[in-house]
């Protein structure tokens, strides 16, 4: 269903062709970077820390060289010392511990040999001395007083502080009177909230192959959400120049966030060059959840105060997330995301803490979840408390175009409103709610960001095109370039193939993250073709002589003097004679990036004596701006409600007190099945953003902000019970159902 | 790592009198996850499948056998068993999903001997005995009596099951199984509850009550079975029967509940269980009409 306001009517743009890599995935034709072999390939195993802090003695890999088919070992000391204020860092130190293991997981060495198994065994034979080191394993227990340092490298950023830390970052910011408003509030309501670090869940592991030549050159195969950023940070880890290193972006079998870092690729590029032969790496998914991106574990308090009017008067809140082992996704964006009213008052204070836990990375609208819950909580209370609808007392304060948000800057024209009013006229909020169950809505959005693209448009002899981008496609969006490049020139989607190609082969393309593939991407497509128009124009003033100011772009073809008609075939034909081949790029770093407001509605039932949620019905409406290719703007709807919704009720990172991941799989580590969720029911909202030519706002992200809080409100409709921490798990949710307290 | 197929019990005997570093598995759902997981491979696989007994299922002269090897869907797909035997039909539905139930066994689920075996309780609440091979030839023992601990069965080494066998239940009874998992399914139990019972009339003439996940191997609940037998299943038997559940419990605390919320549980499923059984078994032909 799409509500819109969208003046524009499209041929192409906001139909649902099939996507281009949609059989291939299908039918397991894809190449993901694990389905690549080399001729003389060699496996690489990893050694990974057992403690979750310890001083790295000595390594002894002579045992482990001397086994067979063993070609390569390589440790900490053969990578590139990189100063500690160097941006990549604590990337490059995560891949490969120097000194300190600093979680339990942690890498600190690694073999290469002829057979997996063979790499495993000798993986296991590098004898590793260690001398255990205190640990921090909570937010907690890093912001005790003399709590000892799980660091020492870590200084705190924006803090000035050159003592080693347990913090990684600290941001204060605000406005107004925070006292005034209290003053001025009739109702204030206080709580804590924590929740439980969590992973992305991508379902293909992450994998890499390389292959280094003899003149020191090394061509790597990724699954990324960025090769142009596995090209640096591999550059940045191993001291290289970028030429040294290709990048061949496979399919991505997922990311959220959780693969715009790298884990593997200098490991594996190291381990050929020793062993002269490709190297492949691909982690178990035990690996995947002990080491890598999860979404930081967080402890806000949030204070709000309203008026009896229900208008809101003030926001104060403290937000700790913690980062892992060294600097990983920053608090910042947290507190940035609570910007969704109009806040005379405002204080926010954001920390990051360092533990010895996995260094935590980005996860779809990072931080942005978490300071939801909390802050959606407490509008739904102020809203229980004044007896008003809640999607009508967040009208009364939602912001507009020109309201401040969080940091100051104004809001660009934005949907947040029409998002909220598609909610209210929702069949779902219009039925009444099932006996016995509650019903929940919670609100949230995410800035998007734009960042550089490039992307090549080649027409080929016969008329049709391919669209060359650099933007790794983990969400449709190579359908999405084929429509905006058939909107532009005319030509039938199935005309056109898209590619994501390696990077030698296109410009420079920032990272598919914050949600900016088919903004920023998309638009250095359109570019490119508007380009190729110009160029076809010229061609066909060429064919006819005529004057190519009397030429016009048409229906994807070249109208000369209002009559004579030449279509891209037909140019392309005759390419040769009229100046060669037909061919245009474009370059950008975009601007004007349209944040994405998102309103959930969910009826649940609770099981009170099992503590059992089920939830009955789910509605998603958010603002895409214009749907490209509605099927895969739904698609992202669900798939970040659903990844809210595992949040929300069962996924957490367990962690012994030794700071082992207990639940390192997925039969404990709790992701949703088809069968715990109803159909995601998703409303397209359409308020086009005006920097881009087709009005498009990023739609990844926004999705998984609302489901924790809308779950959280609709088990207080239903039980009565606020739930203040995460996940709400059956056991959890009994506990407070029965106990009175929260879980 | 070897494989073999053998295709009579006596084949795979051998096999597995020849190699002492041998092991028997019938749909591998349980043994290639373990393998995967770091356990150590055996020298020779013995599967069981390829065994015509190991895979029967036939219900003669009131006693149903049921081959240890059998897929786990080809009992709920079996109409007639699934209405003899509703919970333990039920009970071996919940295994894994679709795709693990093509595989999945009673003997791979009870002699991999987790406390959590989905089937287990099921099976002893109805009495199931187990016919194994050995090499002194074939002993039968009660299913209640196979599993000794977590990971550990009463069963000497190159002895196998060959079959189940399950007795018509008395006109007027039934059984129910539940489980408590925080998802809907690809889950293991948090707390399992099986109930058997059979009806004289609108009291109950006798009951079987065992609990799955709460204690190292299954427990049987003689306080709930007592408070049942002779009851109309009023409230204050069913508040019994709930305490008898929550004090049988010896579970441990892990990352998939904790002590108390296992008590609690038991003590709901157990009750709830009771009542669907209950249910189940009035709508069928009770002893004195019979
Ligand atoms: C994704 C997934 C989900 C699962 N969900 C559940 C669930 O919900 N509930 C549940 O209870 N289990 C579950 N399991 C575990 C498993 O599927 C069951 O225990 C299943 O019944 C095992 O049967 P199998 O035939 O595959 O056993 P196998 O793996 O073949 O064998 C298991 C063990 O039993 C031994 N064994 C097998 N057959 C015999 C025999 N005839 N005589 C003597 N020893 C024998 C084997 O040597 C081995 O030690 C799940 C497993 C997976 C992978």
């Amino acid at each position: 269903m799409t509500v819109t306001e969208n003046p524009r009517t499209y041929k192409y743009v906001g139909t649902r062709p099939v996507r281009h890599d949609g059989l291939d995935k299908v039918t397991g034709k894809a190449r993901f970077a694990a389905d690549l072999d080399m001729t003389g390939q060699l496996r690489a195993a990893l050694v990974r820390s057992p403690h979750a802090h310890a001083r790295i003695v000595s390594i002894d890999a002579s045992k482990a060289e001397a086994m067979p088919g063993v070609k390569a070992v390589v440790t900490g000391a053969d990578f590139a010392d990189l100063d500690p204020t160097h941006p990549e860092f604590d990337m490059a130190v995560n891949l490969m511990a120097r000194g300190e293991a600093l979680y339990n997981g942690h890498v600190v060495a690694a073999v290469a040999a002829v057979t997996a198994a063979q790499a495993a065994a000798a993986a296991a034979a590098v004898e590793v001395d260690y001398e255990p080191l205190p640990a921090v394993l909570t937010i907690d227990e890093a912001i005790a007083k003399g709590a000892p340092i799980a660091n020492t490298t870590n200084r705190t950023l924006f803090s000035g502080d050159a003592e080693p830390s347990n913090l990684a970052s600290v941001n204060e910011f605000g406005r107004g009177d925070i006292e005034a408003g209290f003053e001025a509030a009739d109702i204030i309501i206080e709580r804590e909230f924590r929740t439980a670090a969590v992973h992305q869940g991508y379902i293909e592991p992450h994998a890499c192959v390389a292959d280094c030549g003899q003149d020191g050159k090394a061509v790597i195969w990724a699954s990324s959400q960025g090769h142009f950023a596995v090209r640096s940070k591999t550059a940045a880890a191993l001291g290289w120049s970028t030429d040294r290193i290709k990048v061949i972006p496979a399919e991505i079998g997922g990311g959220f966030g959780g693969k715009t870092t790298i884990y593997l690729e200098p490991v594996a590029v190291l381990l050929s060059q020793k062993a002269a032969r490709p190297v492949k790496l691909v982690m178990s998914r035990e690996e995947v959840l002990r080491a890598t991106g999860p979404a930081p574990a967080t402890k806000i308090t949030a204070k709000i105060g309203a008026t009896n009017d229900g208008e809101i008067t003030t926001l104060q809140s403290t937000m700790y997330f913690d980062n892992g082992s060294t600097k990983g996704f920053s608090a910042l964006t947290g507190a940035m995301s609570v910007a969704s009213y109009k806040l005379p008052n405002l204080e926010l204070h954001a920390i990051g803490t360092v533990t010895n836990t996995a260094r935590s990375a980005a996860y779809r609208a990072p931080s942005a979840p978490q300071a939801a819950f909390a802050v959606e909580t407490l509008i739904d209370e102020l809203a229980q408390r004044l007896g008003v609808d809640p999607i009508d007392l967040r009208l009364q304060n939602a912001v507009v175009e020109g309201d401040a948000t969080a940091m100051g800057m104004p809001h660009p024209k934005i949907g947040f409103v029409e998002t909220l009013e598609a909610i209210k006229n929702s069949d779902h909020y219009n039925s009444p709610v099932p006996e016995g169950a509650g019903r929940g809505v919670a609100t949230g959005f995410w800035f998007n960001i734009g960042e550089q693209s490039s992307a090549t448009v080649n027409l080929n002899e016969d008329g049709t095109a391919t669209v060359v981008t650099g933007s790794p496609d983990i969400g449709g969006s190579r359908a999405s370039m084929a429509l905006m490049a058939a909107e532009e020139l005319g030509l039938a989607v199935d005309r056109i193939t898209p590619i994501v190609a390696d990077t030698e082969s296109v410009g420079f393309t920032d990272i598919t993250e914050g949600s900016r593939a088919t903004f920023a991407t998309g638009m250095a497509v359109v570019n490119a073709c508007r380009e190729l128009i110009e160029e076809l124009k010229q061609r066909a003033a060429t064919i006819k002589s005529a004057d190519v100011e009397r030429v016009e772009w048409v229906d994807g073809a070249a109208v000369i003097e209002g009559e004579d008609r030449l279509t891209i075939p037909e140019i392309t034909a005759m390419a040769k004679n009229t100046g060669g081949p037909l061919t245009a790029t474009a370059s950008l770093n975009a601007a004007g990036a349209g944040p994405s407001f998102a309103v959930h509605v969910a009826d649940v039932a609770v099981d009170e004596e099992t503590g059992e949620t089920t939830i009955l019905r789910y509605t998603a409406a958010q603002d895409a701006g214009t749907a490209i290719h509605p099927s895969y703007v739904e698609g992202q709807i669900q798939g970040g409600s659903v990844q809210g919704i595992g949040w929300a009720l069962n996924e957490e990172y367990i962690y012994d007190s030794n700071g082992v991941m207990e639940n390192a799989g997925f039969l404990d580590y709790r992701m949703p099945v088809a069968s715990d969720l109803p159909m995601i029911d998703a409303i397209i909202v359409e308020v086009p953003n005006p920097s881009h030519p087709y009005g498009v706002r990023g739609v990844g992200e926004t999705g998984i902000v609302p489901p924790i809080p809308t779950l959280a409100n609709a088990i207080a409709a239903a039980t009565g019970v606020r739930m203040t921490s995460l996940p709400m798990s059956p056991p959890r949710l009994l506990a407070a159902i029965t106990g009175g307290a929260d879980g | 790592m070897r494989y073999a197929a053998p295709t009579t019990t006596d084949e795979a005997l051998e096999l597995l009198r020849s190699d002492p570093d041998s092991q028997v598995f019938a749909g591998a759902t349980d043994l290639i996850p373990q393998i995967r997981a770091g356990r150590p491979e055996p020298s020779l696989l013995v599967d069981l499948k390829r065994i015509e007994r190991l895979v029967a299922v036939s219900h003669d002269n009131g006693t149903w056998t049921v081959g240890a090897a059998t897929p786990t869907s080809a009992l709920t797909a079996n109409a007639e068993f699934s209405s003899a035997f509703p919970g333990l039909s039920e009970a071996s539905g919940l295994i894994g999903s679709d795709q693990i139930q093509n595989r999945s066994s009673w003997g791979g689920n009870l002699c991999n001997a987790s406390p959590a075996a989905d089937s287990a309780p099921a099976l002893i609440v109805n009495d199931a005995r187990a016919v194994i091979a050995g090499a002194s030839g074939e002993r039968t023992a009660a299913a209640a009596d196979i599993v000794t601990g977590p990971g550990e069965t009463s069963l000497a080494a190159g002895e196998f099951i060959i079959e189940f066998l399950l007795d018509d239940p008395p006109a007027g009874s039934s059984d129910a199984y539940l489980r408590l998992i925080p998802r809907t399914e690809m889950d293991i139990a948090v707390v399992g509850a099986a109930v058997q019972l059979t009806l004289d009339g609108d009291r109950v003439a006798s009951a079987k009550v065992a609990l799955g996940a709460v204690a190292p191997t299954v427990v049987r609940v003689p306080g709930a079975e007592a408070a049942l037998a002779g009851s109309t299943l009023d409230d204050d038997t069913l508040a019994a029967v709930s305490a008898a559940a929550s004090d049988a419990c010896n579970p441990i605390d892990d990352k998939r509940g904790t002590i108390q919320y296992r008590r609690q549980v038991a003590g709901v499923l157990a009750r709830r269980a009771a009542q669907i059984a209950a249910q189940r078994a009035r709508s069928q032909p009770t002893q004195g009409n019979s």
